[in-house]
């Protein structure tokens, strides 16, 4: 009734194809951002920036990185803990080295920097593919982590081995440091991630996007139709990088302050973000934010239900949180292998005809 | 008089070569499953776990799910206060595995058949999730000991027959009894499935089915029969892995994680060849020590045995994709 498309036309081909070609997607877009933007910055106190709204906008762009590479390239990757710690180790040399430099920039060539190293253990894809290519990034995610628990000139030679991230302002608000006010660290995780995923989307849909999928659904065909597979998956490998990497940044300075790398960044964290994807949605943007936001949001509810409603210990909940991580997965991959954003397109297509379906 | 430095390494390499063993077992287990469905059990590990987790409660009567009656019902059960015999339990435990087999192809893999393989991955880590959580649901957390009558301790014999080769510094050769015993059921264990495959019924129809799915199902095998014989083998394979390392170190989460190490293990060997498995696992273990006690050590600052083996494997993918045993069906990008 409320979601339908009819008088809704486009005259332009800019207008045709823009991301949101329905006018109520897009006002719901708007909203979406003026809620975000404008609305929670003023209502947001600690516990829910630390619990629920930092972390689901750090670990929404390492989805959408991750994305890219396994969802729309093809490419399971396996080391997404190890080249989060990249980001997050340049970040912290980036800082102390050039404190007069700002931080966005820093978390920028962060970013880089891991584009540059996810790259380099990008290549034996050019030979190898499938879970051989999955082992061959958790060759990336041990090295990596021993690498910067090992080689004391990554931590500047702290004596607990671990890095702190120093105060850091943007225009004049702190945003890394132990003193830094909830709505700040909100703001610039979510400045990152509207643009992460704003890039992200029109380059899935542009023609590296295309090749990207062209590579992923049958590499030898699209090698056929012209796709170079060399430039096609290294630069998956390159884009993926950056967002990774940005997020592994943003991850250490912001959201931790202060990190352990075998702690912080191990397989787990692969995981993870691995999991948030197929729940959310291996080929979409909106399924890594849904997936981002599924994971985050999942041990909350269950601490809060099991523990603070029920009283059951902790050890409890972690063992069911386990059971029904796992559990979803299989689900997911059996009955949806499209994940969450294809239940929110069949809810849409429904939405459209409802309440009169024929 | 050999020098001490020769020996040492000598002594590094036949501890690797033990641990190699270990690694080669839960590698056997991949390779089974692999070979007859397709499917790259990353969930391995975990079975070994949730093996070796159920052994110890039955061994020790322990109430399953205890935790989880306690918090619904407000009861503080633990224990069943009786101690079944080590080789009974086994038993029951092998009943749980072809239990669990059955569970996995019926509830899972059977709604998965045609899938990419990489799906089929993905599946078996969501798998692997789920069987961490629902062991230490059932058996809890805690880092359990496993005392089924091994042997354990440096075996005195092999030192004193040794000491003669070094000067005085040199003590002889100082190798774990639990590991003998390892590599002795390893080698026994690699005996038996290569008899069960070449000269039963139900082990020709394995191969059939590794051969090729809808070939062997036109004669008249059943396939959803294969891959439950297949998972329960090779969930008695991680029952024997876990016990060995449990005895080893304690039944605890930490066991599931040798599951990635043998999957270096499988790069070098080959997907597919048991043989391979086992030379790649002896490699890998061998390798790694002697990297770090010759390179990793002295001038890398040690614990290089994380990742020694990806490295190694990694490097290997590159030359020769296909592993030292394995088929030739890689398909070059």
């Amino acid at each position: 009734m409320i979601y339908r498309e009819s008088g809704d036309f486009s005259e332009t081909y800019p207008a045709d194809s823009q991301t949101f070609p329905i006018k109520f997607d897009r006002y719901r877009y708007y909203a979406v951002l003026v809620v975000a933007f404008l609305i929670i910055p003023f209502f947001i106190n600690d516990y829910w920036a630390n619990a629920i709204l930092v972390p689901f906008l750090i670990y929404a762009i390492a989805a959408i990185g991750l994305n890219i590479l396994v969802g729309y390239c093809g490419q399971v990757s396996l080391g997404t803990g190890g080249f989060m710690a990249v980001g997050a180790y340049a970040c912290y040399k980036l800082m102390t080295a050039f404190p007069d430099i700002s931080i966005v920039l820093h978390i920028l060539i962060s970013g880089g920097i891991t584009a540059a190293v996810v790259t380099l253990f990008g290549l034996p894809s050019l030979r190898i593919k499938g879970f051989y290519l999955a082992v061959a990034t958790l060759a990336a995610q041990f090295f990596l982590v021993w690498l910067f628990n090992r080689v004391a000139w990554f931590y500047n030679y702290s004596a607990s081995g671990q890095i702190n991230a120093p105060d850091r302002t943007v225009f004049g608000y702190l945003v890394t440091g132990p003193n830094t006010e909830a709505w700040a660290k909100y703001m610039i995780c979510l400045v990152f991630l509207t643009f992460a995923g704003i890039i992200a989307r029109n380059m899935t849909r542009g023609s590296l996007g295309r090749k990207w999928s062209a590579i992923r659904d049958m590499d030898i065909a699209a090698e056929i139709i012209g796709v170079n597979p060399l430039s096609a998956k290294l630069s998956a490998f390159a884009i993926s990088g950056f967002f990774i990497g940005i997020s592994g940044a943003l991850f250490f300075s912001v959201y931790l302050g202060a990190v352990e790398v075998g702690e912080a960044f191990g397989i787990q964290k692969s995981f993870l973000v691995l999991f948030m994807i197929i729940i959310g949605g291996l080929g979409s943007i909106f399924g890594s934010f849904a997936g981002a936001a599924f994971m985050v949001l999942l041990p909350v509810l269950l601490k809060n239900i099991l523990v603070g409603g029920l009283g059951w210990d902790t050890a409890l909940a972690a063992h069911l949180e386990f059971i029904i991580v796992g559990a979803l997965i299989i689900v997911f991959l059996i009955a949806e292998p499209h994940g969450l954003a294809q239940l929110w397109r069949i809810a849409k297509e429904k939405l459209r005809l409802w309440p009169f379906p024929h | 008089m050999l020098p001490d430095q020769f020996l040492f390494a000598v002594e590094v390499m036949l501890n690797g070569l033990m641990a190699g063993v270990l690694y080669a077992l839960v590698a056997l287990g991949f390779v089974l499953i692999f070979k007859a469905s397709g499917i790259f059990n990353y969930a391995q590990g975990v079975m070994a776990l949730f093996g070796a987790l159920t052994l110890v409660g039955i061994m020790d009567g322990q109430v399953p799910f205890a935790h989880l009656i306690n918090a619904i019902f407000g009861t503080d059960v633990h224990h069943f206060g009786w101690h079944v015999p080590a080789f009974l339990s086994i038993l029951l435990v092998m009943v749980v595995m072809v239990g669990l087999a059955w569970c996995v192809q019926h509830f899972i893999f059977r709604h998965l058949v045609g899938q990419e393989p990489i799906i089929l991955f993905m599946a078996t880590i969501g798998l692997a999730y789920f069987m961490e959580g629902f062991g230490d649901l059932m058996w809890n957390s805690e880092i359990k000991k496993l005392d089924i009558g091994i042997p354990q301790g440096g075996s005195m014999w092999i030192e004193e027959a040794t000491t003669f080769l070094g000067g005085s510094n040199f003590y002889g050769f100082f190798i774990d009894k639990l590991e003998i015993v390892a590599s002795v059921v390893a080698v026994v264990l690699v005996i038996i499935l290569v008899a069960f495959a070449q000269y039963t019924k139900q082990g020709r129809a394995m191969r059939a089915v590794a051969d090729d799915h809808q070939a062997a199902l036109s004669v008249g095998i059943s396939l959803s029969f294969i891959w439950v014989l297949v998972w329960s083998l090779a969930g008695f394979v991680a029952l024997v892995a876990g016990i060995m390392w449990g005895a080893k170190s304690g039944v605890q989460f930490s066991l599931s994680l040798i599951a990635l190490k043998a999957l270096p293990v499988l790069m070098l060997g080959g997907f597919t060849s048991i043989p391979g498995a086992i030379v790649g696992g002896l490699i890998v273990g061998v390798g790694e020590k002697l990297f770090e006690f010759l390179i990793g050590a002295p001038f890398l600052g040690g614990a290089t045995e994380n990742w020694f083996a990806y490295m190694l494997a990694l490097l290997f993918l590159v030359f020769r994709p296909q592993g030292l045993f394995g088929e030739k069906i890689i398909e070059r990008v």
